[in-house]
């Protein structure tokens, strides 16, 4: 699917010959390295065409898309991962409508994405008719937010707020529900699964990971030795490490650490090495904008009499922070990406749920190649889509141009 | 401070900022000390209920699962010590060779992604895009199930020249191995290198010196060839044999032996971390400014030496401390192995923590070797990127 | 910078120094062992008082037994009853034992034991918390007590007893088998030799098939995967000659092949494993309890009680069935002692079957998952192996 754009060709300026001549066939070395890449590309595209259409048993895939979606959540209770994803397109569309440029480009995508999952034409018993209506919702209720934001009354902050809302809402009360209540019965996690989990443990990991990255990018930077000692101490050190054995740390090694009858959740575990993971790495893109504040600026704010607290609150950390959104949203992209290694620690994110249905029949146990191919899809769809919108975003933001 | 107790006369205890910064600390240290304490007790007091101690005795214990591929000699019968430095060794091969590999596919994307020629432009393009949006393990997985062992079977093995066999068990390849009289010829090649340096450098230097032109390059390289030669007739012509891999029962024995896992492994990290390589490399010559290049072809340099003398040094500085942060990437990511079959040292480390049942003593010294392997590296490419920097100035 | 990462390095060295000098000083674990109970909940503190209290009265007579009783002993009961759920530490990609359904409902072998638990403790056998766990986390989830019991296809040695928890009754007897092709020509383990196998990794056909090969003197190759869906993959693209594993697994995977009669399974078994619920350590109660619905299961097979005839069954002339489900006047079967109601093992025998029952669900002619001959999964009386203590 990466050759597409190969095949579709660039809009073509006047004179197509000349266009051609001057970009494929300039000279004989060019044109032989056109003809060979061609016939590559040709190739390439013709065998995964056939075996796409022809020979792949996409039964693994059609037999459960739900599972791939939620894993284990119970389908009586599906309404709330639904509700949950209206209230993040809802609020996607009012962060259009309010920062305009900065999030266009995520809200337009995630709009198509929902429409085309809602017409695709997918024949499952899983996925209902009133399934698809309610994808369907999604990308009208983005333009609704959008138009909302949009009003002069609706401002910046209020939209903040309502994501800070929503982002404690989803994972704390809709998701999870109560104990003993008829309305929102309690949902274990350890049924949250395939997609929702990895969304879940990547967002939450990003998000909980800043504080503790920003402290710890300060802390490096710190006249005090000890603080600095540890903050060093603790981000060369998770650093330093492969991912999996963090998070196979907190799965196993943790809980023999911690007083004997003292059970912690094992996605909350799962998330714990996320979180811890990522601040390493948040800590040194923050590190980076840090640095990249003019000395001159902390002089000036001195010779004012501000205090070093100060100086850091109000005048350093906010242009650090704006210097590396950017940074951060392509951390979240790899981060979206490593959370597949929770996986091996028992989770059953994306990946996970993959390899179960893979033993779901006796007979999709040979059907990796499927599978695996339709789990690529989704992220690769997923994180091209986030790049280029944080591309959008680097521009919109003139970072750089300073 | 000083200056201000003076218009202050007197800073109250909790505004001198020396005591604020010493309480700082003292609580800091308080707190990091103080919860390792508590997990310790913790943990010595589950340990001791348990029965697990806290010991590296288990490692001379003998191990009693197979590994598959082993650098050094090993035996299920070995210790669990043997067992996690095979893995050691293995993460280290593959490492190496990955970042080889990747280094040097990566540069090549990065030739493509930067040519004139739109259509190679737009394959490097979409090689990049592949790979870098996809997450790792799911790209092994597809490597490893949809490639490696879908190759043809031993019976009918892909032959290319060498003879070099490629099947579903692995890459069987035609190796030489130095016959009783080879030692000679291998001398010969260790010291046709030595001296071809020493002849560089003392004959550049009296060029710099006397300014008179002394062919340091082709002098050294016909030392280079020369000598070796010598040993080559020396040793009588045939000091090398070669080990040709031949079908016998199940598999090939014989030759070199590459297994699918590794050859996966390896294919799929390298590829993968090319992509990245490549983008750091575009971004190292696209940050050379273009009026350097202009200035240098107006002086007269051709375009090769213009990419040695001018580019290349200078992308240099921009590409090499991302470029390591990626290698570094590299042999983390190895850790992945165990999900396609390749033993390296995370993959027996978890063996190891199964079968012997002491899960923290093994996860101590598995993540001491990751960050050992780590700042190693760093130390060392930070010294070489110190020195970089410097010449540039 | 390369200075910073230099004191890192030396910290982490010291680190590893201190660790590895903290293998000699094994004697110093009892004085700092008092420094956890320190931190230790409340909960815990009132458990200790009790102990005392037991403990005062007896005087010099104290009974033994009743001490060893009061650590821990009702504990998880308590626990589970407060929670309203059994947590079960479960397998969820092995057909036929533990795996999902299209709807990502748990199903399999070990599930139905766990809920089998659950209706007789709780009366509802959907009342299980099954906690998906990898192979690397069995010992762990035991040790920690993170969840109830274990029914997760785990062999049951003398090792994992001592170092994990408490192993429960027998539920399976597999043994670990060899699945080749057909046209391979192999039937012996000595014609293997040289051969090359696909195993799961971190199990204890890992070791037996190093035990087994070694002992014949017969050189191979080991093939490893995590998942035991890649070992079967490798094995069916031809990356291996042979796969190894617990026959009914090897069962499982031949009958999803494509063309089942061109793989063999060889008439070789290399290892007991006789696969076993297991709960932590500690609750001599709950380790009974789960011991006793086992037994339920397997005598109501042999008194022929079924989850259809079950509440007929109440009415049987024969006071033994009876007794077992609880009927009222019949005698105690313990139920008392462990906490449970009168009629818990006819829940769980309604709830989810006999033995036989669940055994067919997945595995009989009709089963869901693959079909596979009881053999030693027979009862005692059918000339199998499985038997347990009468209920009575």
């Amino acid at each position: 699917m990466t050759s597409t754009s190969d095949g579709v060709g660039p809009p073509s300026p006047p004179g197509a010959m000349e266009w051609i001549r001057k970009n494929l066939f300039s000279n004989w070395y060019n044109s032989l390295l056109t003809i060979l890449g061609a016939t590559v590309v040709y190739f390439t595209l013709i065998n995964i065409i056939t075996w796409v259409f022809n020979t792949a048993d996409w039964r693994p895939v059609t037999v459960a898309p739900l599972l791939y979606l939620v894993g284990q959540y119970p389908r009586e209770e599906l309404w709330r991962a639904g509700i949950s994803l209206l209230m993040v397109t809802f609020l996607v569309g009012m962060s259009w409508g309010v920062w305009k440029r900065y999030v266009r480009a995520f809200a337009i995508f995630m709009g198509i994405l929902l429409g085309i999952l809602a017409v695709f034409p997918l024949e499952t018993t899983t996925i209902t008719l009133p399934i698809r209506a309610f994808m369907l919702i999604n990308p009208f209720l983005i333009y609704l937010g959008y138009r909302i934001g949009r009003l002069q009354s609706v401002h910046g902050r209020h939209v903040a707020t309502l994501w800070l809302i929503t982002l404690l809402l989803i994972p704390l009360v809709i998701l999870p529900g109560f104990e003993n209540s008829s309305l929102l019965p309690k949902v274990p996690t350890t049924v949250w699964g395939g997609l929702l989990i990895t969304l879940l443990l990547s967002v939450g990991g990003i998000v909980l990971s800043f504080p503790i990255g920003v402290l710890l990018a300060l802390g490096r930077r710190s006249s005090l030795p000890v603080v600095k000692l540890f903050s060093i101490f603790f981000i060369e050190v998770v650093r330093g490490v492969p991912l999996v054995t963090i998070l196979f740390m907190f799965s196993i090694i943790l809980a023999l650490f911690l007083p004997s009858e003292s059970r912690i959740d094992r996605v909350i575990r799962a998330l714990m090495g996320t979180v811890v993971f990522s601040a390493a790495y948040t800590a040194e893109n923050v590190r980076g904008g840090l640095q990249a504040i003019p000395p001159g600026q902390v002089e000036a704010a001195k010779a004012m009499g501000l205090k070093n607290f100060h100086i850091t609150i109000l005048i350093v950390l906010p242009q650090a922070l704006r210097l590396v959104i950017p940074t951060i949203v392509g951390q979240f992209i790899s981060l979206f990406k490593d959370t597949t290694l929770v996986y091996i620690v028992g989770i059953n994110d994306l990946l996970g749920i993959g390899n179960a249905v893979l033993n779901l029949n006796p007979e999709f146990v040979r059907l990796q190649m499927e599978v695996y191919l339709f789990i690529a899809v989704i992220f690769w769809v997923f994180s091209y889509f986030m790049s280029y919108a944080s591309l959008q975003l680097e521009k919109a933001l003139g970072v750089g141009e300073r | 401070m000083v200056t201000d107790k003076y218009f202050h006369k007197k800073t109250p205890i909790w505004r001198d900022e020396r005591v604020l910064k010493a309480a700082a600390q003292i609580i800091s240290s308080l707190v990091v000390f103080g919860i390792l304490y508590w997990a310790i007790g913790n943990f010595l007091e589950i340990t001791q209920q348990r029965g697990m101690p806290l010991s590296y005795g288990f490692l001379d214990e003998a191990a009693g699962f197979p590994i598959k591929e082993s650098f050094i000699p090993y035996e299920s019968t070995m210790s669990f010590g043997r067992a996690v430095l095979v893995g050691l060794i293995n993460t280290l091969v593959v490492s190496v060779l990955g970042i080889l590999f990747a280094t040097l596919l990566g540069f090549l994307i990065g030739l493509m992604r930067l040519s004139s020629n739109w259509l190679i432009s737009r394959i490097a393009l979409a090689y990049i895009e592949f790979h870098r949006n996809i997450p790792l393990l799911v790209l092994l997985f597809l490597w490893y199930f949809g490639v490696f062992t879908r190759l043809p079977d031993v019976k009918e093995s892909i032959t290319l020249p060498g003879p070099t066999y490629i099947n579903q068990r692995g890459f069987y390849l035609t190796w030489p191995h130095l016959s009783d009289r080879g030692a000679l010829f291998a001398t010969s090649i260790a010291a046709g290198i030595i001296l071809a340096i020493i002849t560089w450098v003392v004959l550049r230097r009296i060029r710099e010196d006397k300014g008179r032109e002394t062919y340091f390059g082709r002098v050294s390289l016909t030392v280079l060839i020369l000598v070796p030669l010598i040993g080559w007739f020396a040793s009588g012509g045939e000091p090398l044999w070669f080990d040709v891999p031949v079908l016998q029962g199940f598999n090939f024995q014989g030759g070199l032996r590459l297994t699918t896992e590794f050859a996966a492994l390896l294919i799929g990290l390298a590829m993968y971390t090319a992509a990245f390589i490549a983008e750091v490399f575009r971004a190292g010559i696209l940050a050379v400014q273009k009026g350097q290049i202009e200035a240098a072809s107006a002086v007269g340099l051709r375009y090769s030496q213009v990419l040695m003398l001018i580019i290349i040094p200078q992308a240099m500085r921009v590409i090499i401390p991302p470029m390591i942060s990626q290698y570094l990437n590299l042999t983390k990511n190895s850790s992945l192995a165990l999900a396609i079959g390749y033993q390296e040292l995370f993959a027996i480390g978890k063996v190891t923590i199964n079968q012997a049942g002491r899960a923290v003593p093994v996860f101590i010294l598995i993540m001491a070797t990751y960050l050992a392997i780590s700042l190693l590296t760093s130390i060392i490419l930070n010294i070489y990127n110190k020195r970089v920097q410097f010449i540039e100035r | 910078m390369s200075r910073k990462l230099l004191i890192v390095f030396s910290v982490v060295i010291a680190i590893g120094m201190l660790a590895t000098a903290c293998s000699g000083a094994q004697t110093e674990v009892p004085a700092t062992a008092s420094t956890g109970e320190e931190v230790a909940p409340a909960v815990e503190t009132v458990e200790v008082i009790k102990t005392v209290v037991v403990e005062v009265p007896a005087a010099g007579e104290a009974q033994p037994p009743e001490i060893i009783q009061a650590a821990g002993y009702g504990e998880t009961l308590q626990a589970i009853l407060n929670r309203g759920k059994v947590v079960c530490g479960v397998h969820t990609e092995l057909l036929g034992f533990g795996y999902l359904d299209e709807n990502g409902r748990n199903i399999g072998f070990d599930i139905d034991l766990c809920r089998a638990i659950a209706a007789a403790v709780l009366g509802d056998p959907e009342a299980i918390e099954a906690v998906p766990i990898t192979a690397a986390d069995r010992g762990p989830v035991l040790q920690t007590g993170e969840v109830d019991v274990v029914t997760r296809n785990m062999t049951w040695t003398s090792k994992r007893d001592a170092e994990w928890g408490n192993f429960t009754w027998i539920t399976f007897y597999d043994g670990q088998g060899f699945l080749v092709r057909a046209d391979s020509g192999v039937t012996s383990l000595e014609e293997m030799d040289g051969a090359t196998v696909c195993v799961t990794t971190g199990t204890t056909t890992e070791r037996n098939l190093a035990t087994a090969f070694g002992d014949a003197g017969l050189t191979y190759e080991a093939v490893t995967f995590e998942e035991t869906s890649a070992v079967y993959g490798a094995y069916e693209e031809g990356r291996c000659d042979v796969a190894t594993s617990d026959k009914s697994q090897l069962a499982a995977v031949r009958a999803g092949f494509q063309n089942p009669d061109d793989h063999l399974i060889l008439d070789i078994t290399i290892s007991k494993e006789p696969l076993t619920p297991a709960v932590p350590t500690g609750d001599a109660q709950w380790l009974d309890i789960v011991k006793t619905v086992m037994w339920g299961l397997i005598n109501a097979e042999e008194y022929g009680i079924t989850s259809a005839n079950v509440e007929e069954m109440k009415s049987s002339e024969n006071a033994d069935i009876r007794t077992l489900l609880g009927v009222e006047g019949e005698s105690d079967w313990g139920y008392g002692t462990l906490g449970l109601e009168a009629d818990s093992l006819a829940q769980a025998i309604a709830a989810v079957g006999n033995y036989g029952e669940i055994y067919d669900r997945y595995f009989g002619t009709e089963g869901i998952a693959f079909t596979l001959d009881r053999g030693l999964n027979n009862l005692w009386t059918n000339g199998g192996l499985i038997y347990a203590p009468p209920i009575k």
